[in-house]
């Protein structure tokens, strides 16, 4: 008698205040996406363009905390994620976004949309649907419970992989040796 | 060779009187970890990463001698899960940002985090204001990731006799500072050939100019260990 083929795990990914390189680190697992597809299946993520985050097995979150949307996604994700990961450096620490921790985000701004060279009568963007920044950037575990880490700027193709499918077949992810790196 | 042991996650470890815990474990071909320690200078006891429960009570390793008889436990979940928790402290104590860090690859508290396994600072950031000084025309200070370990205070006070370092405040506010009376370090004499400028653990100290010229991903820890490279160390010196 043939069993019944095992349930396809579902996974969401986005990325935050990140640079998309995560998600393209993602892709560097190359002919692994069929192996991979053949188990899990994708719900919000840039890869299905699918909006709100559904009820999922795995999220991955790529990026920091940089405004009130971030928050808001983020909370998406750990409401509808049986675990969730966060996935980069700017996720783990909040990375490159948050070196502006230490400038007072109104001098941020000033600098960029008045200052900078070559513009005139700049102005700070208003419009009510811009998402506000935060005073700070936060990396995601200040913000939400994270179930696991994975860091790297990038973090390789060949550790995410690793990290997944530890995951996926039930094993505690392990990164050492030389799939962690920082940087 | 006094003949006098200890043993260490029980394996036998022979030192001489006086000699540390960490010093002897090193010699006989055994790794205890360590940032604030150096071996020509005297123990230091700031970084707390050689902690090892010896006789039963945590000691530093760098600055308690050997005994006799005792029972040390260093490589062990326990010991280790602690020396982790000391890491991810220092991470969110300073700004340690790796993939923008000139030190990436050769630095020893990220590759003590990557023997450790350290996925994550865990706790929260304090993200503190460190303004940098590259003021200098070699050098390159960037304070946001000094451990206070005070080895350019020392190597500069006691080998190059210029004291261009010291530690001032106290707990959260404690940061390094350059004996100058404006601060800065172009105002001082020190020099890139100064030892001082050559025993940074981390990234604070930088020399300008060589930047990435050895490539991320071909550096001192990406290819070995911290573990391992310091056995080497050891056993070539």
């Amino acid at each position: 008698m043939n069993a019944p083929s095992p349930r396809k795990l579902r996974v969401a990914t986005t990325s935050l205040a990140g640079c998309f390189g995560c998600h393209m680190s993602f892709l560097d697992i190359d002919e692994h996406l069929f192996e991979l597809v053949e188990l899990v299946e994708f719900d919000r993520s840039p890869l299905t363009d699918i909006k709100d985050v559904g009820p999922c097995d795995i999220g991955l979150i790529e990026g920091g905390v940089c405004n009130a949307e971030n928050v808001h996604v983020l909370r998406a994700f750990r409401r509808n994620c049986k675990t969730l990961i966060a996935l980069g450096a700017c996720a783990v620490n909040g990375g490159l976004p948050a070196q502006r921790n230490h400038l007072p985000l109104s001098e941020c701004m000033r600098e960029v949309y008045q200052f900078r060279p070559g513009i005139a009568n700049g102005q700070i963007p208003n419009d009510p649907e811009l998402p506000l920044p935060l005073d700070k950037v936060r990396p995601v575990h200040e913000v939400v419970r994270v179930d696991y880490f994975l860091p790297g700027c990038p973090p390789s193709g060949p550790a995410i992989w690793k990290f997944l499918t530890d995951l996926i077949s039930g094993r505690t992810p392990r990164l050492s040796g030389g799939l962690l790196h920082y940087d | 060779m006094s003949g006098k042991q200890f043993l260490l996650d029980g394996q036998p470890v022979s030192f001489e009187e006086g000699q540390s815990i960490l010093e002897a474990a090193r010699k006989a071909g055994h790794y205890i970890p360590s940032l604030c320690w150096h071996k020509d200078f005297p123990a230091h006891g700031s970084c707390k990463l050689c902690v090892v429960k010896a006789a039963g009570r945590h000691v530093s390793a760098c600055a308690t001698p050997a005994r006799e008889g005792w029972e040390v436990e260093s490589n062990t979940p326990e010991m280790n899960g602690e020396r982790r928790g000391l890491l991810q402290m220092l991470f969110v104590e300073g700004n340690h940002f790796c993939p923008s860090c000139e030190k990436s690859g050769n630095c020893e508290l990220q590759a003590l985090g990557y023997e450790y396994e350290m996925l994550t600072p865990r706790f929260r950031h304090f993200y503190p204001e460190r303004p940098v000084d590259a003021s200098h025309p070699d050098i390159l200070l960037d304070f946001n990731r000094c451990i206070f370990c005070e080895l350019c205070v020392r190597a500069s006070r006691d080998v190059d006799g210029k004291s261009v370092f010291a530690l001032t405040g106290r707990g959260i506010d404690k940061h390094l500072v350059v004996n100058a009376e404006s601060g800065r370090l172009a105002d001082t004499d020190f020099s890139k050939d100064d030892l001082a400028a050559h025993i940074c653990p981390v990234g604070v100290i930088l020399h300008k100019g060589p930047g990435f010229a050895v490539p991320i991903g071909e550096r001192s820890y990406d290819g070995a260990s911290i573990r391992e490279k310091k056995l080497r160390e050891e056993e070539a010196s």
